[in-house]
């Protein structure tokens, strides 16, 4: 079976936004239909997106850390969006595992976005019916774009390679093989919903300086007790050949 | 959550529209077990038209709820994992139930009308399980995932109608006021309990998402900077109602004393009447404060604009 699912590097995020200007500028114009804004240039301009950026400070000033944190449906394994829609409209594909709305079904009663913990669906209030990420779906089986752009539109254009794609059931994917070995986790797993899209932690990069990388221990001229020449702290010809 | 007035209106309106036919049916079997035939046959036309009207009401409002409404007939699809379908598919089951039962009874075919009303009488309780259940499925609204939502959905309502059946007999069939009103306070009495028993409940209640395992970063300090829009969206409107805990409270005290403490004294000096609107009144804060009070986990990720 597979899950297609994104997987989110928090370390590399960096909050441009860009893979939520083209995931509307995707979506807008796909075959869904418009996602449409209200009241876009003016005062409290508002609209439908599938895809946020939010940011978090984490710790307490000096000790802070930023997290960019970009938020769209988790296309849960277990959804509990699904089985609450009345109509149908909500389903999740067996084929490939992406919970999708069918639109046209869709009576905008609200209720799959009360079921979705996540905050991942938005009500269009133009169209009023409820929206969501589609993972590109009209994007990702098209043969007619070349097979490096059959890919959700954020991860194409995310300009530091934050967001991944592929099928999480199959272990040698990119997608399994960053969750297995940099520590990909899932939001609010208390829940039980097994969000299919993770998230991969931030980790601090630091560069570890030991004694033994500035002078070598095993100097073979300290072993024969000569004295290195010139000594240390003297300027050397080139900073490298006495040490 | 944000309280919609239609949701709001569609559970109060049902749910006294369902009591009161419980009610009118009670008194009709007592009756029938008692030997037959002395209901006022214009009482029972009203309470039965009184419930289809409440019923009535509550489905336009539930259609307000609704982005498209014209799609309604679409909703009882998913009836095998969707309570809303499910209530779709007893509410217009009910008042066709009610309409035969009150046509049967109207013409003298006590039996039938019995058969029906028994039928009528075991959708309706199937329709106040469905109507709590929507919202007591909901693992997540910790606040409504118990089973005293579905309880307390079926004592209001019946609290509810039989204060309506008491205002009725009042003037209908004065033989069952005096029962009736014993009914309507001994609901009230025990939906009281069971009230007070969910809002002991949700005052103590941990909510088990935090913001740590919304974003997943373990720190205990962690501030939102930004919701990722700066003139809100669906998030903000639909799940935030903007009242401050004293006003909850001011709510709660209003819906104690509208929908329990008053109507139990009307009814007790004899004012089926008011007792009836003032506990509407109530009620209708009371629902408005079940959906407030609910905390929906999405909130953690919309606590600052900027
Ligand atoms: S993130 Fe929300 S909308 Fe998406 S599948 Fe999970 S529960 Fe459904
Ligand atoms: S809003 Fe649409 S997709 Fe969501 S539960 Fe209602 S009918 Fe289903």
């Amino acid at each position: 079976m597979t899950q297609l699912a994104l997987v989110i590097d928090l370390n590399v995020c960096v909050g441009c936004h860009a893979c939520v200007t083209s995931c509307k500028e995707w979506n807008t114009q796909g075959e869904a239909g418009p996602l449409s804004d209200q009241n876009p240039y003016g005062k409290d301009p508002s609209g439908t997106f599938f895809n946020r950026v939010q940011t978090f400070e984490v710790g307490q000033f000096p000790d802070t850390q930023t997290v960019h944190f970009p938020k769209s449906c988790l296309h849960c394994e277990d959804p509990p969006c699904v089985p609450v829609c009345p109509t149908g409209a909500s389903h999740k594909r067996a084929e490939d595992g992406i919970v999708l709305v069918d639109y046209d079904k869709c009576i905008g009663c609200k209720y799959c976005a009360w079921a979705c913990p996540y905050g991942a669906r938005e009500l269009d209030e133009a169209q009023k019916v409820m929206k969501k990420c589609t993972l590109c779906v009209d994007r990702i089986y098209d043969v007619a774009l070349a097979e490096r752009d059959r890919k959700p539109a954020c991860v194409l254009a995310c300009p530091t390679s934050a967001r991944l794609f592929g099928d999480i059931h199959d272990p040698q994917s990119e997608v399994s093989i960053a969750i297995r070995e940099q520590g990909g986790y899932a939001l609010m797993p208390e829940w039980g919903t097994h969000p299919a899209n993770h998230y991969l932690p931030r980790r601090r990069t630091e560069a570890r300086v030991r004694e033994e990388d500035l002078q070598r221990f095993d100097n073979p001229l300290k072993v024969d007790g000569l004295l290195p020449k010139p000594a240390t702290g003297e300027p050397a010809l080139d900073d490298v050949t006495s040490w | 959550m944000r309280p919609a007035w239609s949701v709001v209106l569609l559970t109060t309106l049902l749910g006294a529209g369902q009591g009161l036919f419980l009610a009118l049916y009670g008194a009709d079997l007592s009756d029938a077990a008692r030997g037959r035939a002395s209901l006022a046959p214009v009482f029972v036309a009203a309470a039965a038209i009184g419930s289809l009207a409440l019923a009535a009401a509550g489905l336009a409002a539930s259609f307000l709820h609704l982005g498209r409404p014209e799609r309604a007939w679409r909703s009882a699809a998913m009836w095998r994992t969707s309570w809303l379908a499910r209530e779709v598919i007893a509410l217009p089951l009910f008042m066709a139930l009610v309409a035969l039962y009150g046509v049967l009874h109207w013409l003298g075919q006590l039996q039938a009308a019995l058969v029906a009303g028994a039928l009528a009488a075991a959708v309706c309780v199937a329709l106040f399980v469905c109507t709590g259940m929507i919202y007591a499925c909901l693992k997540f609204l910790q606040e409504w995932h118990s089973p005293l939502t579905v309880l307390n959905f079926i004592l209001l309502g019946c609290a509810s109608g039989l204060t309506a059946a008491t205002a009725l007999a009042a003037s209908l069939d004065p033989a069952l006021e005096t029962g009736y009103g014993v009914a309507a306070l001994v609901a009230l009495a025990l939906a009281a309990a069971s009230r007070a028993a969910s809002l002991m409940r949700n005052a103590g209640l941990r909510p088990l998402s935090s913001l740590q395992t919304a974003i997943g970063v373990k720190h205990p300090h962690i501030a939102q900077k930004a919701q990722g829009a700066m003139g809100g969206s669906f998030n903000t409107r639909e799940f935030f109602h903007g009242a401050g805990a004293a006003r909850l409270a001011g709510v709660r005290w209003f819906f104690a004393a509208a929908a329990f403490v008053a109507p139990a004294a009307l009814l007790a000096l004899g004012l089926p009447s008011a007792a009836f609107l003032v506990q509407f009144a109530g009620l209708l804060a009371e629902r408005w404060h079940f959906f407030a009070e609910a905390r929906h986990p999405q909130n953690l990720y919309y606590q600052a604009i900027s």
